[in-house]
């Protein structure tokens, strides 16, 4: 599927309200064949309302959805679920719990044909790892077991665009993980094209191509993990996506921004005039632990991750930075350690009022 | 699981396998009620041994064929109006949200207050062919207009169905409110049309669930006496009743009364074979489902749906009741009244105290020793529910009687005393049919409160040395309160409905609310019924205001 060019899925502009309030705000996002798309925020920001749209369970109140080229909502026109060749895997799974295994994912295989039908079920079984446990049933498996045929009950019909939601969020932390995985493997293996949702930053960059973070109903940004993690469009985004704080800094030349790390130099894409204050994004990585370094900070908490320890550290400045050091340099809270900064690509932001920076 | 110390009294039994064990003090008591309900059901079957063939003839020139067609047409006529009402209803209010969901949720429970037998003789007061209704219509359209007759399979299906719904409804209601919306939009998620997503979804979800309620809407159907007996419409209990108050044949009665049975276990054999095939438990999901919103004229006609189903099951008769109890209460409310309230309170409340000590002591033993043996045992002893009323006063009365007997003959042949007879006309024979059948009501309700007490709450106790008795009334008692409370009642309001069994085993002078209404609406009386029968109509509704309590919403 990877040679065709069509978007298979496409949101134009679409809104969606719930008593008269707004819940969704002219949202937009295209995702292409074989592509994983994601809608990573936190409860209530809108993610799951966008998702039950597109699967058809909600009305649009403005703006267009299209499935492999098909109109399938527009304000007056709501094709129903059943005719939108989507497959949906939900976050209780809804497995059906009066059939077995292989029933379920038969469940949607009707029309084509008997040998067909086996054909695709033990694929869709295969697919996910599953085809020994055919004839148990839901509540005989246990909880990853019953996600992967979730899937493979989703997969089976050929679905042009797959939709889940929160799909790991029932299961325990350690099997999430490489569930996680699992679960892109299997639907880039299929040339899936899907999107799904999570509150979960780590699941959305092990499973997802694009990341759309959403707050208050809108996409903030819709980007790759990388660019997410590395040049966030916003400070709310920054703030989202992983770990780190943001400090003032005065842009002193081109390419050099003064701070409270020190004078420091490299790829910095803001066009402001010299002699602005603007934010500058630091993550704990880009701050090396270096007991020769002049600069010195006092710990004020530690966290110890195993192999490093992640530092919240107070700089002399005033500004405050995390570090993530490995852990056998062990320092407790009130000592001061020397750093170093090493910050590869300067990603600031203009500094409003009421965001903290002089 | 042996507990170590708890083999102390005890005889010798032939357990399952090779093994000869003991059976403790606790085991003995499971057995000896086990005893109990085997008792009337062999006497049942031992009456072929002398088959009445003289009354047997009789009954099939006349009787038998009409019997058998007639309980057969009610056995599937009832289930299938109680499913279509029962399912439907339970799937509005369990799944779906409509303006008055909430209320209709637990209103629609009310019907269970009513007897069959009250809601069957106020149908018949109202839609007979002397009844205001029709004779209202007939003034309007004039003579020679066609009406329904009321006293027909029809009617008698019609008022059995309003009256037992609810067993259906109140089952399948909680599988599709777990089920909610994510049921139906699953199935729509793998293109699935609403329609066929209810159909292949949705109710075979719900399929052990209503399965469970129809068993026991056709076991009510099988044991009624009081309904088909004011419309006349002669079924198996019937039959039995006449057999032995019309020919005075307790054989004959026997031999009807085991027809009846092997009828009844067919029943519980075919819905645990129905249980066991669809053995799956529903998913831990969240209770709190989402709901299916209902939009447009989708949504009012589930209003009108659940408003017109309570108006006719319980609105309508309680105003009637109300109504003819208002327009005689001045001459019935007195010294007569009171004394049937009296019998059936003092009924009720022995009969509930006797039946809640012995299920405790079956729940306790069955605590005890969770083996095979004493999970057959408690089975059996709580197998009478099953049993129709008046088989059980058949089964009870026979051995009873033979032991009188049996008394009389050896006081005489040794003592040379002519003795009266000790047991038969005494209120005993009552508590001990009640207890057979009524045993099931108590077990459930204490068994269900003792799965709160739990084993390590149990193991704390015996770390700190308590056993036996002092564990029971210190640990146990306490706990299972909420229990023995909800088991009194539940036995109380059974007890005071009850009919056939008070009907044909009552002591002379010993009638009771239940036997007052036989008496008065046999008679066509049915005015002077509703006084009694709205007294049992508000006792019934205690029981329902305690379900309530116990649903979320």
């Amino acid at each position: 599927m990877s040679g065709t060019n069509s978007p298979i899925l496409e949101l134009n502009a679409i809104s969606q309200a719930y008593d008269n309030q707004l819940v969704v705000k002219d949202l937009s996002l295209t995702l292409e064949a074989g592509e994983i798309g994601c809608l990573l925020g936190a409860s209530g920001c809108g993610k799951t309302t966008v998702l039950r749209t597109i699967a058809g369970f909600e009305p649009l109140l403005q703006g267009e959805i299209q499935i492999a080229g098909e109109v399938v909502s527009c304000s007056g026109k709501m094709l129903s679920p059943a005719k939108r060749r989507i497959g949906m895997v939900f976050q209780d799974y809804a497995l059906f719990p009066h059939l077995t295994i292989f029933d379920n994912v038969a469940f949607g295989l009707r029309g084509i044909g008997r040998v067909e039908s086996l054909r695709r079920v033990n694929e869709a079984l295969e697919l996910v790892g599953l085809y020994a446990e055919h004839k148990k049933y839901p509540h005989e498996i246990s909880g990853g077991q019953q996600q992967r045929v979730a899937l493979a009950r989703a997969l089976a019909p050929r679905p042009a665009l797959l939709l889940m939601d929160e799909p790991f969020s029932n299961l325990d932390v350690s099997l999430r993980e490489r569930l996680s995985m699992e679960v892109r493997d299997i639907l880039k293996e299929n040339g899936t094209t899907a999107l799904f949702v999570t509150h979960n930053q780590y699941e959305a960059f092990a499973v997802a191509d694009r990341i759309g973070v959403m707050a208050g109903g809108e996409i903030l940004q819709w980007d790759s993990a990388h660019n997410l993690y590395h040049q966030p469009v916003s400070p709310r985004v920054a703030r989202f996506v992983g770990e780190g704080e943001l400090i003032a800094g005065v842009i002193s030349a081109a390419g050099e921004l003064t701070t409270g790390l020190g004078l420091l130099r490299g790829n910095l894409d803001d066009t402001r005039p010299i002699g602005s204050t603007v934010q500058l994004l630091v993550r704990p990585e880009d701050v090396v632990h270096n007991d020769e370094s002049l600069l010195k900070a006092e710990v004020l908490r530690r966290n110890f991750r195993g192999a490093s320890i992640l530092y919240h550290l107070l700089l002399q400045s005033g500004d405050r930075v995390q570090a993530l050091v490995p852990s056998h340099c062990d320092h407790q809270p009130g000592e001061k350690i020397g750093i170093l900064p090493d910050v590869r690509h300067l990603v600031t932001f203009p500094c409003l009022p009421g965001d903290g920076c002089s | 699981m042996p507990i170590p110390g708890s083999h102390s009294a005890g005889g010798l039994l032939q357990g399952s396998g090779r093994r000869i064990r003991w059976l403790s003090g606790w085991q003995w008591v499971v057995l000896l009620i086990a005893l109990l309900v085997l008792m009337p059901l062999s006497v049942l079957f031992l009456a072929w041994l002398e088959p009445a063939w003289d009354i047997w003839r009789h009954l099939q020139q006349t009787l038998l064929s009409r019997l058998l067609l007639n309980t057969f047409q009610l056995l599937i006529g009832v289930s299938i109006g109680t499913l279509l009402l029962g399912v439907g209803l339970a799937w509005l209010t369990g799944a779906c949200d409509f303006p008055g969901r909430r209320h209709f949720s637990w209103t629609l429970l009310l019907p269970l207050a009513m007897p069959t037998y009250v809601l069957a003789f106020v149908f018949l007061g109202l839609f007979d062919f002397s009844g205001p209704v029709q004779t209202q219509l007939r003034t309007w359209f004039g003579p020679g207009v066609w009406l329904p007759e009321m006293r027909s399979a029809g009617g008698v299906i019609l008022v059995m169905t309003l009256a037992l719904y609810p067993y259906i409804y109140l089952l399948s209601r909680n599988a599709f409110r777990t089920q909610g919306k994510r049921a139906l939009e699953a199935a729509q998620s793998l293109s699935c049309s609403p329609m066929a997503g209810f159909f292949r979804v949705v109710l075979p979800m719900a399929r052990p669930w209503i399965a469970g309620g129809t068993a026991l809407v056709l076991m009510e159907v099988l044991a009624d006496f009081g309904a088909v007996s004011i419309f006349n419409y002669d079924t198996f209990t019937t039959g039995i009743y006449k057999a032995w108050f019309g020919f005075f044949s307790l054989p004959a009665a026997a031999q009807l009364s085991s027809l009846l049975v092997v009828l009844v276990f067919g029943l519980i054999v075919l819905e645990q074979k129905l249980r066991k095939r669809m053995r799956f438990s529903q998913s831990r999901l969240t209770p709190q489902a989402e709901r299916i919103q209902l939009h447009g004229w989708s949504k009012w006609g589930a209003t009108a749906a659940c408003s017109a189903v309570l108006g006719i099951a319980f609105v309508l008769p309680t105003l009637q009741l109300l109504r003819w109890t208002l327009s005689i209460f001045h001459q019935e409310f007195n010294r007569r009244y009171l004394d049937l309230l009296g019998h059936s309170l003092q009924l009720g409340l022995s009969a509930a105290l006797l039946i809640v000590t012995v299920a405790l002591l079956i729940v306790y033993s069955g605590r005890r020793h969770n083996d095979r043996l004493t999970r057959l045992l408690i089975r059996i002893s709580t197998l009478g529910y099953a049993l129709p009323g008046t088989v059980l006063a058949v089964g009870i009365f026979i051995p009873l009687a033979g032991l009188d007997n049996l008394l009389i003959d050896l006081a005489r042949s040794l003592f040379g005393i002519e003795m009266r007879p000790l047991l038969q006309g005494t209120v005993f024979v009552m508590l001990l049919a009640y207890l057979i059948r009524f045993m099931a009501a108590g077990f459930k309700s204490i068994d269900s409160a003792m799965h709160r007490v739990t084993d390590n709450i149990d193991e704390a106790s015996r770390l700190m040395g308590l056993r036996g008795l002092r564990l029971l009334w210190r640990i146990y008692l306490p706990m299972l309160r909420g229990g023995i409370f909800t088991a009194l009642t539940l036995i109380f309001v059974d007890v005071m409905k009850e009919m056939p069994i008070t009907l044909m085993t009552r002591p002379f002078g010993w009638d009771t609310l239940a036997v007052k209404i036989y008496e008065l609406t046999s008679e066509g009386e049915w005015e002077r019924a509703a006084l009694p029968a709205l007294t049992l109509l508000l006792s019934g509704l205690i029981p329902i205001v305690l379900l309530m309590r116990g649903t979320d919403d």
